[in-house]
């Protein structure tokens, strides 16, 4: 495929006073990074550092990406992102992780 | 050769760049064809052999949104398993180019031809061009692609045939040379939709309520807007490529073909190869003096209203003539042209015949009784020619 750029600029155009773009195309680069997603979690995971033997399971499993590796065998999770699925409490090995209702 | 293979052939020339396909009766031989030459390094094309026709068009919607040509073909349930994407693809503005081999919906499970696949998708942002012979395949499958792909149409687009009838069918078509089509259709170049590190899109977002409209409505003036490009595009083709074989398409395309129409009283309106039938039938009308002709429609969508108000004009007796319906309404073609002779101040008066569903044959004896009741002005609003 031939390098080929997009001419942004060419696809807006406006109905009324709303700018729109061919196919709604947006060129926004690191929008996840603004906006933050874990706003409607319900449950949020909690770890016992006790427990914790830093096996990374939940690291491999979460499917948001959002358990990170802050160090060799320290898992951090990241609540601007968590959405409570709940997925790496059920993997853990050591049940280090539990589910504690979010209250606001 | 097999009008399937006319398509085939043309999808060969375009050169697509990833091919997906589901196989499915009537349009297998499209895609087998064209496996075969992807297998014998005569296209240079992907092809991905999916696991379902929704897996098929989401294929095409996931490589035409990197920037490259793609081409999908299919019938009946395997259009119906599509619908959910096809809405996105226009939605995203992709010009993918597809092949509908018309085929009726279950149930009860039929294969063979009709139209209510197709006009079921009628609502879904595509184009539809509809051919009639070997011919028309091969044009229509080039030209769609240059009339989607053209900036300012950005559509994806559907050219149906009849299964069997037409699919089938052994014909003489002409093929251009490689060079010309290349002339013709040169590489796809992406406006607004591309996979590049260097330039991250975000394609398909949420369209919240206060964008929604406004998106829509740059879809349908799109669509609105490629009358004139399909327009130019038909005759920019029948120019370059001027008609070979006598009798295998118009001379110059054009969104609907007029036969016989020029001091015509009563006329056919009709799609697809039925209109090879109603041709010969009216031969026969016109030599014994009956003044009918046909308007055969090949732009489908957008619905060319101005094209057919012109041609209807002067004409006293309609005889709508479909292979679909609209439980509970008419005729989808039916309705719409009454809706434009209502427009048009017209006091033609109107009637839609139910033919061909699920391959049952048409024969030039239900055209001839449909010509009779027309003319009379005899029979239900709704006729079914069983
Ligand atoms: S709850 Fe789900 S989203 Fe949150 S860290 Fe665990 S696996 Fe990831
Ligand atoms: S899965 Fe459990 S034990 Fe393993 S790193 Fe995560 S919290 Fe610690």
């Amino acid at each position: 495929m031939k390098k080929q750029r997009i001419d942004y600029g060419s696809l807006k155009s406006k109905i009324g006073n709303v700018e729109v773009t061919t196919g709604a195309v947006l060129e926004s680069t690191g929008s996840t990074s603004k906006t933050k997603t874990g706003a409607w979690r319900s449950l949020r995971p909690l770890v016992d550092d006790k427990k914790c033997i830093g096996c990374g399971r939940c690291w491999t499993y979460c499917p948001e990406g959002c358990v990170h590796k802050k160090a060799e065998k320290v898992f951090q999770v990241d609540y601007d992102y968590c959405k409570g699925c709940g997925i790496c409490a059920n993997e853990c090995p050591v049940k280090a992780i539990t589910m504690v209702m979010e209250e606001k | 050769m097999e009008a399937s293979h006319a398509i085939s052939e043309a999808v060969k020339m375009i050169k697509p760049d990833v091919i997906a396909a589901y196989p499915i009766t009537p349009q297998t031989h499209i895609v087998e064809r064209l496996s075969e030459y992807v297998a014998n390094g005569e296209i240079g094309a992907e092809y991905i052999r999916v696991e379902s026709e929704f897996a098929a068009i989401s294929a095409c919607l996931g490589a035409e949104a990197t920037g490259v040509r793609a081409y999908t073909s299919t019938s009946s349930q395997g259009l119906a398993l599509m619908f959910e994407v096809l809405f996105i693809v226009s939605g995203m503005r992709l010009p993918i180019g597809m092949t509908v081999v018309n085929r009726a919906l279950s149930a009860p499970i039929n294969i063979w031809n009709d139209h209510q696949d197709s006009m079921s998708c009628r609502d879904s942002g595509w184009l539809q061009l509809y051919a009639e012979t070997a011919q028309e395949c091969f044009d229509l499958t080039v030209m769609q692609y240059k009339i989607s792909e053209n900036k300012d149409v950005l559509l994806p687009s559907m050219v149906g045939l009849d299964g069997f009838t037409l699919s089938h069918v052994y014909e003489p078509f002409f093929i251009p040379e490689q060079k010309e089509i290349d002339d013709f259709l040169p590489e796809y170049v992406p406006t607004h939709a591309i996979l590049e590190p260097e330039q991250p899109l975000t394609l398909g977002p949420i369209g919240f309520p206060s964008h929604y409209m406004e998106l829509r409505k740059t879809q349908v003036d799109a669509m609105e807007g490629s009358l004139k490009v399909i327009e130019k595009v038909f005759k920019e083709y029948s120019e370059k490529f001027p008609a070979q074989i006598k009798g295998t398409r118009p001379e110059t395309y054009y969104h609907i073909e007029e036969y016989k129409m020029d001091d015509a009283q009563v006329a056919f309106v009709a799609i697809g190869s039925v209109c090879g039938s109603i041709k010969d039938v009216i031969d026969v009308l016109r030599s014994k003096g009956e003044k009918v002709g046909l308007v055969k429609i090949v732009t489908y969508r957008p619905f060319p209203m101005e094209a057919l108000k012109k041609s209807l004009k002067n004409v006293k007796k309609i005889a709508v003539v479909e292979k679909a319906l609209s439980p509970g309404a008419n005729g989808p073609v039916f309705e719409e042209i009454c809706s434009l002779l209502f427009e048009a101040k017209s006091d033609a008066e109107v009637r839609n015949f139910i033919v061909g569903l699920g391959g049952r044959d048409v024969k030039l004896d239900h055209i001839q009784k449909i010509f009779d009741m027309a003319k009379k002005g005899a029979g239900k609003k709704q006729e079914w020619m069983f």
